[in-house]
Formats: C-alpha cells, sequence, structure tokens
C-alpha cells in the first residue's frame, strides 16, 4: 500500500470518527433529557417516538438531500451531515432512554417516592443508576449505525471515509471502496466492542 | 390522646370502581392496628393514603391531626417507615446503603449513619459484619425483607406502615419475622398500620383489628373481641383457623 494511500487513509478516519463523535454527542445531549422528559409526560410520548421513527425511515441518501435546501441546518457541508447522523442517531437513545426508566422495578420506584424522594433524587439516585445498561445499549446502536451512516455523508461535501467509497464508485475501483469500507466496518466492530464491555460492567453493578 | 392517623369519611374511586367507601377509622398512638381483608377490600388503598402515594377522592385522612393535603409529602413520608411485601430494596445499593437511604436523604452525620445501620442490622439478626456489603440480589427472601424493615426504621420515625410485609415468605420464615416483629414492638413505642388478608397473621400481631369488605369496614375490634366476632365476614375470615386437617 502507497504511503499516499495509508495517510489518507488515517486522515479520513479521523475526519470520519469526528463527524460520528459530534453527532452521537448532540444525539445524547437531545435524546437522553427529552426521554427522560417523556417518562413524566405521558401524553407526548407518541407524538416524539412517531416524529423519531419516521425520520428513522426515511433513506439516508434522501435525507441528506432533504437537508441540503433548508436555511441555517442546510447546504454542503459537515454541519448538514451532522443534523441528518442526529436526527438518525436520535432514536435508539431516545427510546431506550425511556423503557430503561419505565423498565426499573415499580416496587422500586415506589419505595423511592414512599421513603421521601424529591422527584430529582429519584431519578439521579435510582431511576437512572438502574437504567443505564439499558441506555447505554441504545448508544450503542446508535454508534454503530452511525458510523455505516457516516459514509453517505461524502455524498454532501461531509467527508470521512464515504469519500473513498463515493470516489471509488464513480471510478469503478474496487480497492478505493475497500479502502473505505474496511476501516469503516473496522471503527463498527471496535465501537461495538467496546461500549459492549462498557454495558456489561455497568449492568453487573 | 388525638390519634396519629384518622380518616374520615374517606372514599376513593379509580376508573368507576369504588375502591374505599365512606371510610372512618382511627389509630392511636403506640398501637397497631392491621387491616385485614381480601384482595380488592382496599385495604393497601387505605395504607397508602396515610404517606400520601394515594390522594382521597372525598374525605380527609390526617396524620398527627393535620390532614395528609396540607403536609409536604416529601416532609410527610421521611416521618414515616414504610415496609412493602416485594421489599423494594434497591438493587444497585448494598445492603449497609438501602437501610441508609433516609438518614442520608435527611442529612445526618456519616458516623451516626453507621452507627445507626450496625445498630438494626444487629437487632433484626442480620450481623453487619457479614452483611453491611452484600446486594440485596445476595440475600435470601427473609434476609431481604429484614433489610427492608430495617430501613424502614432507620430515621426512626414514630409512624410505621407495612403492606403484608411477610406475604411473600414460607411460613418458617414469615412466623420467624412475626416473632421478631413483636419483639421489636415491646421495646419501641411506633404507632404502626399493617396490612394483611392473613388472619392468623392479624390475631398475632394487632392490638386492634379493622377488617376491610369492598371497601368498606366491616368491623374494628380488638383480637380477642374479633374471635367472637358475628360479622359474616369476620366469620369467613375465622373459618380459615378451622381448616386444618386433622392430626
Amino acid at each position: 500500500m502507497p504511503a499516499s494511500l495509508l495517510n489518507e487513509i488515517m486522515e479520513l478516519t479521523g475526519e470520519h470518527v469526528v463527524l460520528v463523535a459530534v453527532a452521537l454527542a448532540a444525539a445524547s445531549f437531545i435524546g437522553i433529557p427529552t426521554g427522560i422528559w417523556l417518562t413524566r409526560k405521558e401524553a407526548w410520548r407518541g407524538v416524539v417516538l412517531g416524529f423519531t421513527n419516521v425520520v428513522q425511515t426515511i433513506p439516508s441518501l434522501a435525507l441528506f438531500g432533504f437537508l441540503i435546501p433548508l436555511p441555517f441546518i442546510g447546504g454542503i457541508g459537515k454541519r448538514t451531515a451532522i443534523v441528518a447522523l442526529v436526527l438518525y442517531a436520535l432514536l435508539p437513545i431516545l427510546r431506550n432512554t425511556l423503557t430503561g426508566v419505565l423498565g426499573v422495578d415499580p416496587a422500586v420506584v415506589e419505595s423511592a417516592v414512599a421513603m421521601g424522594m424529591t422527584d430529582r433524587q429519584r431519578l439521579f439516585k435510582v431511576e437512572l443508576p438502574l437504567a443505564a445498561p439499558t441506555i447505554l445499549a441504545g448508544l450503542r446502536v446508535a454508534t454503530v449505525t452511525t458510523i455505516g451512516t457516516a459514509t453517505v455523508a461524502a455524498a454532501i461535501g461531509g467527508g470521512g471515509l464515504g469519500v473513498f467509497i463515493f470516489r471509488g464508485l464513480a471510478s469503478v475501483d474496487a480497492s478505493q471502496i475497500l479502502a473505505g469500507a474496511v476501516p469503516a466496518a473496522l471503527l463498527a466492530l471496535a465501537a461495538d466492542g467496546g461500549l459492549g464491555w462498557i454495558e456489561r460492567r455497568v449492568a453487573r453493578l | 390522646m388525638d390519634p396519629v392517623i384518622a380518616f374520615r369519611d374517606v372514599s376513593y374511586n379509580i376508573r368507576g370502581k369504588e375502591v374505599l367507601r365512606h371510610l372512618d377509622l382511627e389509630v392511636a398512638a403506640g398501637e397497631t392496628l392491621v387491616l385485614l381483608g381480601r384482595s380488592g377490600s382496599g385495604k393497601t388503598t387505605a395504607l397508602k393514603m396515610v404517606n400520601a402515594l394515594l390522594t382521597p377522592t372525598s374525605g380527609e385522612v390526617f396524620v398527627e391531626g393535620k390532614p395528609t393535603r396540607e403536609w409536604d409529602p416529601i416532609l410527610l413520608r421521611r416521618r414515616i417507615g414504610y415496609v412493602i411485601q416485594e421489599s423494594g430494596l434497591f438493587p444497585h445499593f448494598t445492603v449497609a446503603r438501602n437501610v441508609a437511604v433516609v438518614p442520608e436523604l435527611e442529612g445526618w452525620e456519616r458516623s451516626r449513619i453507621t452507627a445507626r445501620v450496625d445498630e438494626l442490622l444487629s437487632r433484626l439478626g442480620l450481623p453487619p459484619e457479614e452483611f453491611r456489603s452484600r446486594t440485596p440480589r445476595e440475600l435470601s427472601g427473609g434476609q431481604r425483607q429484614r433489610v427492608g424493615v430495617a430501613r424502614a426504621l432507620a430515621a426512626e420515625p414514630s409512624l410505621l406502615l407495612m403492606d403484608e410485609p411477610f406475604g411473600a415468605l414460607d411460613p418458617v420464615t414469615r412466623r420467624d419475622l412475626q416473632r421478631q416483629f413483636m419483639t421489636l414492638r415491646k421495646t419501641w413505642t411506633k404507632t404502626s398500620l399493617f396490612v394483611t388478608h392473613d388472619v392468623r397473621e392479624a390475631l398475632a400481631l394487632a392490638s386492634r383489628i379493622a377488617l376491610l369488605h369492598e371497601g368498606r369496614l366491616a368491623i374494628v375490634a380488638p383480637p380477642r373481641d374479633f374471635l367472637a366476632a358475628k360479622n359474616e365476614e369476620a366469620r369467613f375470615f375465622l373459618a380459615a383457623l378451622d381448616d386444618l386437617p386433622e392430626a
């Protein structure tokens, strides 16, 4: 493998990781609090989950296309790509936060209330620690799918490993496609393994 | 003396069903009042109104002379010990941290909490050095209920609510815990409200038994009078005592 290719792989892998990390950070920042809020607002659950579900069904290439003409968030480049990736990552994070918190043993929640915990104490001392493995599982699913979806971001100038794939497609060059696909797959496997390990550690507590 | 708990014409409806109908009942300081009844008789509903987990549809529940609606629910609950059938222990806390929950919420000093936890664990037959750092998962059903009782007593509440605390235990362990409860009771001045469907348990533990039937109070009587009660529902429960096979 020529050194220049290796350098480019390293560079685009780095770009890919940043794209995924920023998107996941934003999705967690929005998804976890929204998920918690939904555990307290039953009436809103259908609407919010419905919206995130619908987003999930839009093909990624089409979603990138839809976002381009929008003011502020749209246009060609990384910002649009990140917005789309956040929208995709939202559903697993939000849904798992909701089911994780709602899945805490009702007897345990009742005890927390009956012992005079405030809503906030109940959330931070009891519900979130017990829901943590489920929330982390959602984060893991979101990470793995985002690593895959982020390859499409190159189509709208988002950069990342997708650059190789689109270049390879255009020039019918399988080695270029592999130069993008293999590191992306390895990243996904590493993220899955690493987050899975953390998840098991947390579940054992 | 004023009653510690007073139900005044309390009704509770949920989804068109009358769970509790015009309940009038008083619990005096220091007594163990047992709410006896079949499933769905309204006994747990009545209990949960005392620590404001439920609010009456009509009528008023008074705790220490003040309607529960006027209490700050957080303050009210921290003054009341609460034990439930499934123990409701926090699975991610050790035994010691579980017992320490309310003292910690109340901001007790570390050393005072540790001493209190050890004292309670010993009193409930769980040697602290052996049990302090275990998790609820590493306990038997009986041990879990003991920890549940210790947790309810931790912040020295003057009032104790127990909702079938020994209901899920095998008969031998249950008897054991009932005995322990009676021993504890001799040394304290707490008022307790105790829910059960087991007439034996009611007769053994109660200073008075309040029998609920379909949301209504059928009879309130000390165990001795309860045994002689003519009330149909009381007779139904007492008949269970005769069901033992011939030796």
